[in-house]
Formats: structure tokens, C-alpha cells, sequence
């Protein structure tokens, strides 16, 4: 046991030597921002935020410190209070499940700000430095599904199929506010053009398992769903689509290089535009807004090059032409007006904007005839089951 | 067949079990063997990055201790790695190839999250932490003897059947998480009774993990006078080393078989405990975050002795942590740190082989001789 612990020392000994041997510090920034995130480039979602994260920085000229694979365990308080430690004046964490940790750490490190994508917490918690983001996304899902819409209308005109036979198919994670808005605004997008349109929404019941998603897009294919679009972040949709030939609409990025005949148009979140906001605010010292909503004035929702080889034509003017209409106001994503909840319109809704376990609604979200989806917080709240729309397995 | 001519027929190169060696001996293979990985890492780093590789080692070692912090995480990961490591190891002894703590970890922590969100706000705190430790050891043990039954009276392959209750159980924490999920339908719990801290063991020391580590420390010794010392570990060895032998001198093997799997699955719902109670305070499907696994390699490499096994889990913690760090300075990928690691615990299993075994070459004077 003796000699364990004696060569167990000159192993470490060794070790320091060599620590001593290579360190140099020379790169000195003045500030450093830390990031921590779920995955790394291997998912779709981490990427889009790892790219965001880097561009922001070289933009300002700061250090980044990037920390992927960090579980939504005590993992992530402790990686960002490592990221303290270090210096960083702020630290962003990318998963909905970091939440809780982060603020664990905000509430320990005043002096640095945090700030956390698809957070719910930060209007009711209400500390100085912690600070919710998200973006309008539902918006670019409409014009998303605008492109989807007229893609219908080309098969329709064709005779490929009927009108009745228009529909779709989406692949969501769970029956979350933040999905079902995301496809209910995807669903709308296409219904603005194509108004024979319906949708059939299979839930995997996980953010990213690329075997359950594309069994749920093959099972929608054989549904005899024509066009197929997902809120599921592995390349599992996609690919069914690619395979069997059927029109998709993806998420996150372009999967046009794996999908050329197949891939039509996708959205996503550009979180450059956060990171240089959130930064400077502080940088300077600042607080940032405790639920910031990017839209498509402040480039936050981005859509990717239309690929020709699939979509309808006239996919582009179209898009223009409805960009500007959300921009300037006239029109409204979730106009009450555009669709039904049981056959009837909606008036009011109470949602749940202040999270708790019970789920209490407690803000009324529908007024001057729309309803305002991530106004009273950033992280959607849309939660209603509309017409149209067949939910296959609620479950999840 | 008939005797083959040894001078003529020898092979060039022969494999055979050498005496003991002494332990001086043998730990100079193991660390030269270190030092050979840490070698060939250097070349492989040079060639595909071209970075420094003094400074990739560096970084591996302040990533793993370079701040107090740093310090405590990692003795709080080995802490927890060695638990299922403890856990699994009476089983392995008997030759029981438990490849289900991952399961069992996740059922431990599974029944502690639920009394602590069942009964957070009826119970009063000290016996609320009587039941979510009873619970979580329960539950973990459960787990383990379903398997351990069918092993003991229908002789059914333990192997595939604890691995088959790993997915099970990931499948029956995502349903409840998903049932108890803030918000609703986000599949996520989050932090359980954050306000009333109801259910927590108490925190010690600066970073909180002090508990955690001195209850492992505690188990280590405890197993290990366990294995070596009691009736019970006399048993279990006895029917690993041969069932039948076990059986003519009077040991109820079914009873061992399902004695030690109550108490592997007993220690691995420890170490849900620990997780969820002690350092998470929420659970997800990967709460035990591969350790079932990781632990596997931690207890064959120190032999199955839980003293070694704090060297093991050391090891691969520390190498794990300076990893990650390797990856975040360099703005290397993840798999890059791995395929370090990996090199270098390959090394280290490939040192056993050369402490057990010699190979002998056909010496060059019988060569001659032909």
C-alpha cells in the first residue's frame, strides 16, 4: 500500500512538472462571455447556438468560453460557476432543463449577468441578473408555412391530389406550449393559402431521438400525409421525407445537403442578435430585459435559402410579401379571426404565463382580436388545440 | 495426437500465465504503460491538431483540479461514480454480470423524486428523509432482484436481463417526469421542493458535497470489510469461483444469488439517493448519467478491491473532467477527448494482461539450431 501511494505521488509529481512546463497565458481579454451548452455541433440545436455564440463574440471582439455536453443537472451550476471562477462577466446556458441550475448560480455570483434561452423563470423570480430570451419564432414557423401551403396548392393544381387530400404532417417532442405554437403557426402559415388544408401531429416524447422521429414521419407518410414538417431536433424527419419523396419543411437549419430533392424551406432562431445585445448590456454594466423577444425587425428570425428543386413557384414573392404584412402589424400569426376552437371563435384565454406545479392560467392573452403570443414573457404560451389539427397520440 | 517436437515445432512467439509478480514489479508496468499511452496521445495530438501536447496534458490537469472548485467537483463525481461502483462489485465477485445499476441508480432516484414531491409538503422533515432514503434503497433493490429471482430459480441469463431493466427503467422515469413536468408538457421537473428544500440532505462543507463523499467513504470501507471479512462475502466468492463447489460444502447458493443483489441494488439506490437528494434535487432519464456503466470498468480494473477502486474511479474522473476541459480550451470536439481517454484506459487494461501473462519468443539459439 505504501509503494501504491508513493508511485500514486510521483505520478502526480510528474504530471505537475509537465503542467508547469506548458502553461502560457498570454491571451488577456478584457471581457469573456461563457456558454454553455446541451450538445455539441452534432445537434442541430446546439449548433445553430454554438455558431450564434461565436459570431457575437468576434463581432464584439470578446472571448468566448464554450462548454458543451453539460447535462440539466447540478453539471450545469457547476459549469457555470466554473465559467465565474474564470471571469466571464456573462454566462448564457442554452436548454430549457438548465434553468433551475442557472439560477442557482446567478443567485451566487451577482456581479456576472446570466441569461437562458426558452426560459420561463425570470419575470417571476425577478433577480437582477438573471434574464429569460426567445424569439418569434411562431412567426417564422407562419412563413414557413406559407411555403407549405403553396406547395399544397401546387399539388392540387396538378392533380397530384385533391383538395380534400391536403394534409399534412408534423413531427413534435411533446405537447408543450412551445411546440404546439410552433405547429399551430406552421399549420396557420399554410392554411392562409391553402384553406383545405388539415394536419396530423405525431409526438415522440423526447427533444431529440432521431429513431422515434423518423418512425413517427414514415407512419405519417403512410397516413398519407403529402408534406411533412417537425419540431424535433435530429435529422430523423427529414430523412423519412428524403426516402420516401415527400415535401418537408424542417427546422434549425438547411438539412438541404442531406434532403436535395425533398427540402423546401426551413426556419430558425439567429441568436447573434441576442448575444450582442445581451453582451454589451453587460459589458456596460446594464440590466438586461428580463424576457427579450427577437423578431423579424431585429433579424432574430431567420429563414433559410428556398430550395427551388422542391418548393412551389412564387414561394419567394409570396414569403416577401407576408414578412412585411407581420412586420408592419397587419397581419397577426394567431388571429382569432383565422381559426377555431371547437368550432368556435376565441375571445378570451386565460394562460399560464407565471409557471407553477399546479399550472394555473393566470394572464388573459387574447385582445384586439389576436392572440399575443410571447408578449407577457418571452418562452411561448399558445397551448390550444385548434381545428384542423389531429393530435395521434397525446401521451407525451 | 501425438506429441509435437518441441525444438522443431515452436512457435515463434508462446502466451503463458506467469507467476505472481511482485508488486513492485507490477505497478512499474502500470505506470510505464501510462506513460507509453500518455506517448502515443502526444503523437496523435501533434499529427491531427498540431497542438502542443504538453499543454493539451496541461489543461487536462487544471480542468480536473485546477480550482478549489474543480477539486471538490471532481471528488463529488468520484464520490458518486464509486457508489455504483461499490454496488456492483458483490456481484461481480459472485460472477453475477450486473449490468443493470445504470437501471437501478435510476429507479433509486426515481422513488426518492417521488416522495419527495408526494410527500414534501405532508411529511415532517425527519421523517420525510427516513422514507426517501428507505424508499430509494428499496426501490433500487427491487430492480436488482427481479433479475436476480429468475437468475436463482430459472437460471435465466442475468446479463441480458439486467440490461433489458436499465431501458425499462429510463422508459418508466421519462413517463413520470413527463407526468410531473413545470411547465406543463416541457417533459422537464426541475428543481424539486426549491423553496421548502424539503427532502435534501443537508449540505456540508463549502460546495456541498462534503455528505455525499464521507457517506461513499463510509460504504467503501464498509464493502470492503463486507467482501473480505463476513460470512456473507466468504459465500459469494465461493459460488463465483464455482457453483458446485458452493453447493457440497452447504451454501444455499439461490439465497447468496438473491442476498447479493438485494444489496448491489440496495447500494446503487444509494446512489440515486446521493443524486437526486444530495446534488441534483431533480431527475431525468440521465440522472445516472452512464455511471452504471463507467462503474463496470472502475471495479474490474481495481480487481473487485474497493480500496482500489478509489484509485480507479479517480482515474477516470479525473481523466473525464480533464477531457471536457481539453475540449473547451482547444475548441476540440468532445469525441477528441475521448478517443484520449480511451487510449489511455486501454493502455492501462492492456498493462494487466502483461502482469498476468508473459510471451515468450523462440529464443534465436533454437533458431540457430535448425
Amino acid at each position: 500500500m505504501k509503494k501504491l501511494i508513493a508511485l500514486a505521488l510521483a505520478a502526480l509529481l510528474l504530471f505537475s512538472l509537465a503542467a508547469c512546463g506548458g502553461t502560457s497565458d498570454g491571451e488577456e481579454s478584457d471581457f469573456k462571455a461563457g456558454f454553455i451548452f446541451l450538445h455539441d455541433e452534432n445537434s442541430t440545436y446546439d449548433l445553430n447556438f454554438i455558431n450564434a455564440a461565436k459570431q457575437a463574440c468576434d463581432n464584439l471582439g470578446i472571448k468566448a468560453i464554450l462548454k458543451t455536453n453539460i447535462d440539466e443537472s447540478n453539471d450545469c451550476y457547476e459549469a457555470a460557476a466554473d465559467l465565474a471562477d474564470q471571469g466571464c462577466g456573462f454566462i448564457f446556458a442554452d436548454s430549457f432543463g438548465h434553468e433551475d441550475f442557472l439560477i442557482k448560480a446567478a443567485e451566487q455570483f451577482p456581479e456576472v449577468q446570466f441569461a437562458h434561452a426558452t426560459g420561463t423563470q425570470a419575470h417571476t423570480k425577478n433577480l437582477p441578473n438573471f434574464a429569460n430570451a426567445f424569439a418569434s419564432i411562431y412567426e417564422g414557423r407562419y412563413l414557413a408555412g406559407v411555403a407549405a401551403g403553396l406547395k399544397l396548392n401546387e399539388m392540387i393544381e396538378s392533380g397530384k391530389i385533391t383538395a380534400e387530400e391536403a394534409k399534412m404532417g408534423y413531427v413534435g417532442a411533446f405537447t408543450y406550449a412551445e411546440v404546439i405554437s410552433g405547429y399551430t403557426s406552421f399549420y396557420l402559415g399554410a392554411k392562409s393559402v391553402c384553406p383545405s388544408v388539415t394536419m396530423e401531429v405525431q409526438f415522440t416524447g423526447s427533444w431529440y431521438d432521431e429513431t422515434a422521429e423518423k418512425e413517427a414521419a414514415t407512419m405519417l407518410i403512410n397516413n398519407k400525409c403529402v408534406l411533412l414538417s417537425q419540431h424535433a431536433d435530429s435529422m430523423g424527419a427529414p430523412t423519412a421525407c428524403e426516402n420516401a419523396g415527400v415535401p418537408d419543411v424542417s427546422y434549425n437549419g438547411s438539412t438541404a445537403a442531406a434532403c436535395p430533392n425533398t427540402f423546401i424551406i426551413s426556419s430558425r432562431i439567429d441568436w447573434t442578435p441576442y448575444f450582442e445585445y445581451a453582451i454589451k448590456a453587460a459589458m456596460n454594466g446594464e440590466e438586461i430585459k428580463k424576457d427579450w423577444t427577437g423578431t423579424i425587425e431585429t433579424g432574430s428570425v431567420a429563414l433559410t435559402e428556398i430550395n427551388d428543386k422542391a418548393a412551389a413557384e412564387g414561394t419567394a414573392a409570396e414569403i416577401e410579401k407576408v414578412k412585411a404584412g407581420l412586420a408592419d402589424g397587419s397581419i397577426h400569426v394567431f388571429d382569432t379571426a383565422a381559426f377555431t376552437l371547437k368550432g368556435k371563435e376565441v375571445t378570451s384565454y386565460l394562460a399560464d404565463v407565471d409557471s407553477d406545479a399546479d399550472y394555473t392560467p393566470d394572464t388573459e392573452v387574447v385582445s384586439d382580436g389576436y392572440f399575443h403570443e410571447s408578449e407577457y414573457r418571452s418562452a411561448p404560451y399558445f397551448d390550444l388545440r385548434i381545428d384542423g389539427i389531429t393530435l395521434l397520440n397525446e401521451e407525451y | 495426437m501425438s506429441q509435437p517436437q518441441k525444438a522443431k515445432h515452436e512457435q515463434l512467439l508462446h502466451i503463458s500465465k506467469r507467476a505472481a509478480l511482485p508488486m513492485w514489479k507490477s505497478w512499474l508496468i502500470r505506470v510505464l504503460s501510462v506513460v507509453a499511452s500518455l506517448i502515443l496521445c502526444a503523437i496523435i495530438i501533434v499529427l491531427f491538431t498540431g497542438d502542443n501536447p504538453i499543454q493539451i496534458y496541461a489543461t487536462m490537469i487544471k480542468g480536473a483540479v485546477g480550482t478549489t472548485r474543480r477539486v471538490w467537483g471532481l471528488l463529488q463525481n468520484v464520490a458518486m461514480l464509486l457508489c455504483v461502483s461499490l454496488a456492483v462489485t458483490p456481484a461481480f465477485k459472485m460472477r453475477f454480470w450486473n449490468i443493470g445499476a445504470e437501471g437501478q441508480v435510476l429507479m433509486g432516484g426515481l422513488a426518492t423524486a417521488s416522495v419527495m414531491i408526494l410527500f414534501g409538503s405532508k411529511l415532517p422533515p425527519a421523517l420525510l428523509m427516513i422514507v426517501v432514503i428507505l424508499a430509494s434503497i428499496v426501490a433500487g433493490a427491487i430492480w436488482a432482484v427481479i433479475p436476480a429471482i429468475f437468475k436463482a430459480f430459472w437460471n435465466t441469463n442475468e446479463t441480458l436481463f439486467t440490461l433489458m431493466m436499465n431501458y425499462i427503467a429510463m422508459q418508466i422515469v421519462s413517463y413520470f417526469v413527463y407526468i410531473w413536468s413545470v411547465p406543463k408538457g416541457s417533459g422537464k421537473i426541475g428543481v424539486i421542493n426549491a423553496a421548502t428544500q424539503a427532502g435534501w440532505l443537508p449540505s456540508l462543507g463549502k460546495h456541498g458535497y462534503l455528505l455525499n463523499i464521507l457517506i461513499v467513504a463510509v460504504l467503501t470501507v464498509a464493502v470492503y470489510i463486507y467482501l473480505k471479512y463476513s460470512k456473507h462475502g466468504y459465500e459469494l466468492t465461493v459460488v463465483g469461483e464455482s457453483e458446485n463447489t458452493a453447493r457440497y460444502i452447504g451454501i444455499n447458493v439461490k439465497k447468496v444469488i438473491i442476498r447479493t443483489m438485494l444489496l448491489s441494488g440496495a447500494l446503487c439506490g444509494v446512489a440515486g439517493l446521493l443524486l437526486v437528494s444530495g446534488t441534483d434535487h431533480t431527475i431525468t432519464r440521465d440522472t445516472a448519467a452512464g455511471r452504471g456503466f463507467t462503474a463496470i470498468m472502475v471495479s474490474w480494473l481495481a480487481k473487485f478491491n474497493p480500496l482500489f477502486m478509489v484509485l480507479t474511479s479517480l482515474l477516470i474522473v479525473f481523466m473525464q473532467k480533464g477531457a471536457t476541459e481539453i475540449s473547451t480550451v482547444f475548441g476540440l470536439n468532445d469525441s477528441f477527448s475521448d478517443i484520449i481517454t480511451g487510449i489511455i484506459i486501454f493502455f492501462i487494461i492492456g498493462s494487466e494482461f502483461f502482469i498476468n501473462y508473459t510471451v515468450n519468443f523462440r529464443s534465436s539459439k533454437e533458431v540457430a539450431a535448425q
